[in-house]
């Protein structure tokens, strides 16, 4: 059994109250914080642990802290990232339902680090739900001194409200969700200037996921230093990953960064293998946003060696014949799913998803869907592969926030990868309506690397 | 005014304004509209749709201009713009729960209702539609119904039928 430093009482009975996540041991983290280190110490501790930003582009959150501008009299904010969108994730969802309590720990410490006094949460609208539990838990812990005024008598004042979003996949982009919280349409600002600088309401603010800022409290408990100890190079701690499409055992798997891919598919321990005794295509590593990739190239890095849960392991090869951990929104496709119809469905979410504001963006998603669409429906012509491609290209690096590249890699991956099931569905028109292209030649080891293409 | 089927104005009660202020106090002085998203979604889980009226209240109640209300409930999807069923039923039809049979639940509630996507049953009880990720893929296929946002997961075509009964004799 691998390390559990986030899930690690989540079947304890009653741990999503105060009392019982108290008895094991929570909040622990907050005294420790509070009463024994300064800010600075924390944002050290964060930094020695090497913990990356667990919300997909993996950068760095100490170093993230510490860009964090603090001039005098102005406020600061922390805005936590629950507005998890990403097609293939849902471990905040999980951590929020089952053990609220960890984030609303990991927002006291992290907030107290970085010199906020009103903190906020901004919760996907879709999760109503989720966001009633983290108001009770909210209400127990400040019932309980651990926010408010004054806390521990330490002379730390914090408020923490939740946050509804109104449904909108771009609103996970931080600046976009900061103007969300602003009571504004959801559109990405530019950077710079980053929210480090001018942020909510134009001050210093810090947004982090909400697994991230969970990860905060195994790290001031057990130091940053013991925290790096897990994992692998530079991918260090324990990782959620949300496993979903057609597994034995789909769900929410802690791992220990550094784990094979091998492993975590078919191991009994997480994802159990391949629904329905079936045999595995193609996988989409890290959220739909990430290259999918072929069943070879998922359990082998292109010359051959076993390919890891780790960001550097996952993107080992570039996008010539690597992808990303991203979220860690991991899902499967077994033999019988028609990659075209999964690279038409994304398409058709992030046209849908896109705020309007690039027009690379707001118009090349669209094209992308409708071409897509037609070939899906055996109607396209060998041209549109091509055209796609094209597209791909155009919106790619070309708009103000990473929605363009989101929806740009998952249908250059898809030609890159399985251009034979696009070129089949456009032979074949009519057979393409009623059959599957099938697995073909996607599970077949490797022999040699394959020759990288231009990116 | 939004181009909508509109109606007499909505009225709103001291309940729900009592809410509103609870709301309002969470935001530093001078930057109330952040408690815009939020008091649409108390608007629409009274009304279960947000009527115009209902914006240009919101608009007054916040002191911003209609406008500014009005373009932030027509970009965020979960607000409602036109009456639904009492029961919306909102699918995921996503990548994930697709591969898992999301398509097939949707044509079955489409069957089963004997109304297309986006319409309200003749008895006014039930409406679905088709919408983006759920953050629930594992769980696949899924569906939430508005305006509590109850869930419901690993769908298959008996359980929607008997959910369906289920929410009729709750009447």
């Amino acid at each position: 059994m691998s390390r559990k430093l986030l899930l690690e009482h989540i079947n304890v009975p009653g741990i999503n109250t105060l009392d019982v996540y108290r008895q094991k041991g929570g909040y622990r983290a907050v005294e420790k914080a509070l009463k024994t280190l300064t800010p600075e110490e924390i944002v050290e501790e964060v930094k020695k642990s090497g913990l990356r930003g667990r919300g997909g582009a993996g950068f760095p959150t100490g170093m993230k802290w510490s860009f964090l501008a603090k001039p005098e009299g102005v406020a600061r904010y922390l805005v936590c990232n629950a507005d998890e969108s990403e097609p293939g994730t849902f471990k905040d969802r999980y951590l929020m339902t089952y053990i609220p309590h960890a984030l609303i720990e990991g927002m006291i410490v992290s907030s107290f680090a970085l010199g906020a006094k009103v903190s906020y949460i901004y919760v996907r609208g879709e999760m109503m739900p989720q966001i009633r539990i983290l108001e009770k838990a909210i209400a127990e812990a400040k019932a309980a001194g651990w926010l408010g005024k004054n806390i521990l008598g330490t002379g730390y004042d914090l408020e923490l409200y939740v946050q509804p979003g109104g449904g909108a996949y771009i609103c996970g982009e931080e600046t976009a969700l900061l103007e969300s919280l602003e009571g504004k349409r959801g559109n990405p600002r530019i950077k710079p200037p980053f929210p480090a600088i001018a942020g909510l309401y134009g001050c210093p603010t810090v947004v982090n996921n909400v697994e991230s800022i969970a990860a905060v409290v195994p790290i001031i408990n057990d130091g940053g230093d013991e925290y790096a100890k897990i994992g692998i190079g530079r991918s260090t701690g324990t990782k959620l990953i949300s496993a979903s499409g057609n597994l034995v055992k789909p769900g929410v798997y802690e791992i220990e960064l550094g784990l094979p891919v091998e492993e975590f598919i078919y191991s009994d321990e997480y994802c159990g293998g391949i629904a329905n005794g079936k045999r595995l295509k193609a996988t989409v590593a890290g959220g739909s946003s990430v290259p999918v990739l072929p069943a070879n190239l998922t359990l082998k890095l292109a010359n051959g060696e076993p390919r890891l849960m780790s960001y550097e392991s996952l993107s080992e090869g570039g996008f010539a014949t690597g992808t990303m951990l991203g979220s860690g929104g991991f899902i499967a496709f077994d033999e019988d799913q028609c990659i075209v119809r999964n690279t038409w469905n994304f398409s058709r979410f992030y046209h849908h998803e896109s705020c309007g504001q690039c027009s690379p963006c707001r118009e090349g998603t669209g094209w992308m869907e409708k071409v897509l669409h037609k070939i899906e429906h055996g109607h396209g012509t060998m041209e549109d592969v091509d055209l796609l491609w094209d597209i791909q290209r155009k919106i790619e690096g070309n708009t103000i926030c990473p929605l363009g590249d989101a929806a740009a890699w998952p249908v250059a991956s898809a030609i890159r990868h399985f251009r034979d099931e696009f070129e089949w569905h456009i032979k074949e028109p009519v057979k393409s309506q009623s059959q599957n292209y099938g697995i073909a030649n996607y599970a077949t080891p490797i022999e040699k690397a394959p020759v990288a293409e231009e990116k | 005014m939004l181009k909508v089927e509109e109606q007499t104005p909505v009225v709103f009660s001291s309940e729900l304004l009592a809410k509103f202020d609870e709301v309002k106090n969470r935001y530093p002085e001078g930057k109330q509209k952040s408690a815009l998203l939020p008091l649409l979604h108390l608007v629409q889980a009274e009304f279960l749709w947000v009527p115009t009226s209902a914006m240009d209240q919101v608009a007054e109640y916040l002191n911003i201009q209609p406008i500014e209300v009005y373009e932030v409930a027509t970009f965020y999807t979960m607000y409602f713009l036109k009456p639904q069923g009492k029961y919306a039923l909102e699918v995921c039809r996503t990548g994930p729960c697709c591969l898992v049979g999301a398509e097939k639940i949707l044509s079955h509630l489409e069957n089963k209702l004997g109304v297309k996507e986006g319409e309200v049953t003749p008895d006014g009880l039930f409406s679905f539609r088709g919408v983006e990720c759920l953050a629930a893929c594992g769980y696949g296929p899924v569906l939430q119904i508005s305006p509590e946002y109850t869930f419901y997961e690993n769908l298959t075509t008996e359980s929607v039928d008997k959910l369906i009964e289920d929410l009729k004799n709750k009447i």
